[in-house]
């Protein structure tokens, strides 16, 4: 039982959270590429500057003393989305619009969105120096220990606080951009566009107005993504550049443009990393009373080793593009 | 006074113009069918009226107002629709999202005019909960339709609306558009069933190089000898 405990801290727990970040991250560069019809590489700064945006907005909250059981860093995140969907617009409008508006191909845009990638790190570089911050530096990360003797285990389940409201976090925003892309005028504005895009300017629909909330939901969610993030682990200025990678092949697994895809290809790339580097000689240590001296488990029966884990994402991206190209809703193929 | 009036419309993709001074008028109450070999212009004229390609000379009016150049963000809410030839339904979308699409620009109740479609095209009610990818040529250009006419137009331009359907679904589609023309919808449409199409055309427009050769009623274009000649196949 305590093996079984073990393995839902070191697979379930930690594969659910990376897989929300990845989730978070996938939905925003998949409605953008769907939209605008470009890989948005500056994604993963977006939630880096979102991360930073809830930091300076939890000083702020914690200079005028205010105090919450939630962690400052959460508290402060509605505001942050507001601020980082307003930076995303302006983004836009100052570097992507000028070039859409000249016609630019896509992959112009994309070399813009590294330009973009650069510029954000260097301003954070700028004012924040390359070392790592802690949201938790005056206050405790609070940490659940749920006993499980009753199971007959003598681990503890443990999930910390950030962890609990980054996958619930998580589950709000899937749901409500469910009902926003099936229910609302604008929603469905969204997929028409997405869907067609010359049949949706014919129609009349106001397709600036469609870029600019595509803006606003790809920021917003990448801030929540980028500070729940940060919550987890530490702020720093290359918090999510690390993982822009895996972020785009769960969006090419879910197939580009569908939001329902980067969703399930977030959790799948999160999980599957998650059990690819999990040493499961800890789960099967029991076995060894039963098997013979000769076969014994070795210290370390991980998959790859855990240095490797970006790697696993790779896999699925070239198996994914190989078995269906398309990804597995269907998006685009470019 | 016209509905529709293009005077000497100068229009193309930025090279070389397509239309060489092309003459529309038509009134809400007509049927205008534009005929022409391939290549003189028939498509490009409607993109034209529509603000989809840039017109470098003279003035497009509708209902009185000046439109030349004018976006369809801004021409739908005036009363123009437009049904493309190709790739004129959201495949991913269900039926009934895109007549909801159709009608975008509206802020008021449009469950009038969605059940005045239903009525039009039966089996789209049938069909509303499906993706429009699923359905078959005809019904698709039934869905294309019923989205223009969501925005209640007063003027509903086709392109090509029989392309690619077979003779069954040819009739349905034209007798529908005199019935929609009937409840009072001026059409503008291009058609390549030429002979066909003039037959119920209360205004009809030849176009050759981009240029209007032979304008008249669809009756008196089929029974031009010169027209019958050159344009409609003998």
């Amino acid at each position: 039982m305590s093996e079984l405990i073990f393995f839902i801290n070191q697979v379930v727990i930690a594969g659910a959270v990376l897989g929300s970040v990845y989730a978070l991250g996938a939905i925003g560069i998949t409605l953008i590429f769907g939209i605008l019809r470009f890989a948005h590489f500056a994604h993963g700064d977006m939630m880096t500057m979102g991360g930073f945006i809830a930091f300076l907005l939890a000083i702020g909250a914690a200079a005028l003393g205010i105090v919450t059981p939630v962690p400052t860093g959460f508290l402060v995140l509605p505001l942050a989305m507001v601020i980082a969907a307003g930076l995303a617009l302006g983004i836009d409008r100052a570097f992507y619009a000028p070039l859409r508006a000249r016609g630019a191909k896509p992959v112009t845009l994309l070399i813009a969105s590294i330009g973009v990638t650069l510029m954000i790190q260097g301003l954070i570089r700028l004012f924040f120096g390359a070392g790592t911050y802690s949201f938790f530096e005056t206050e405790p990360k609070e940490i659940f220990r749920i006993d499980t003797t009753a199971l007959g285990s003598t681990r503890p389940l443990v999930i910390s606080e950030p962890q609990l409201l980054l996958i619930v976090i998580t589950i709000v925003a899937v749901i409500a951009l469910h009902f926003f892309l099936t229910r609302s005028r604008l929603g469905k504005a969204m997929r028409a566009m997405a869907d067609n895009p010359d049949l949706a300017q014919v129609s009349g629909i106001n397709t600036a107005l469609v870029v600019r909330v595509t803006w606003i939901i790809a920021g917003a969610l990448a801030c929540a993504a980028g500070t729940m993030l940060a919550l987890d682990v530490t702020l720093k200025p290359d918090l999510a550049f690390n993982i822009v990678l895996p972020i785009f092949a769960a969006a090419i697994v879910g197939g580009l443009g569908q939001a329902y895809g980067a969703i399930a290809g977030g959790f799948l790339i999160g999980f599957a990393e998650t059990l690819a580097v999990f040493n499961w000689t800890l789960v099967l240590r029991p076995l060894n009373n039963s098997l013979p001296d000769w076969l014994q488990l070795p210290a370390n029966l991980a998959l790859v080793p855990t240095e490797y884990k970006l790697t696993v994402a790779f896999v699925i991206l070239v198996v994914t593009l190989l078995v269906r190209p398309t990804g597995i809703f269907k998006g685009a193929s470019t | 006074m016209a509905l529709i009036e293009l005077k000497h419309v100068v229009a193309g993709y930025g090279g070389a113009p397509i239309l060489n001074g092309v003459d529309i008028a038509i009134e809400q109450s007509d049927i205008g069918v534009i005929v022409g070999p391939n290549g003189a212009g028939k498509s490009t004229t409607l993109k034209a009226i529509f603000g989809l390609i840039s017109v470098t000379g003279g003035t497009i009016t509708f209902a009185g107002e000046e439109v030349t150049n004018t976006l369809p963000d801004k021409l739908v809410p005036r009363g123009l629709s437009f049904v493309p030839q190709e790739k004129n339904v959201f495949t991913s979308m269900s039926v009934e999202e895109n007549l909801e699409m159709g009608a975008f620009t509206r802020r008021d109740d449009f469950s009038g005019t969605m059940a005045w479609v239903y009525e039009m095209f039966p089996v789209l009610k049938e069909k509303r909960r499906q993706p429009a990818g699923e359905l078959s040529g005809g019904q698709r250009q039934m869905v294309a339709m019923g989205r223009a006419l969501m925005s209640k137009p007063r003027l509903l331009m086709l392109d090509e609306p029989s392309a690619g359907l077979s003779p069954r679904y040819v009739i349905e589609i034209f007798e529908t558009i005199v019935r929609i023309n009937r409840e009072g919808v001026g059409i503008l449409m291009v058609e390549q069933n030429a002979r066909q199409a003039l037959a119920f055309a209360s205004r009809g427009f030849v176009l050759a190089s981009g240029q209007n050769r032979f304008t008249g009623t669809g009756a008196d274009l089929i029974a031009d000898p010169e027209v019958a000649k050159s344009f409609l196949g003998g």
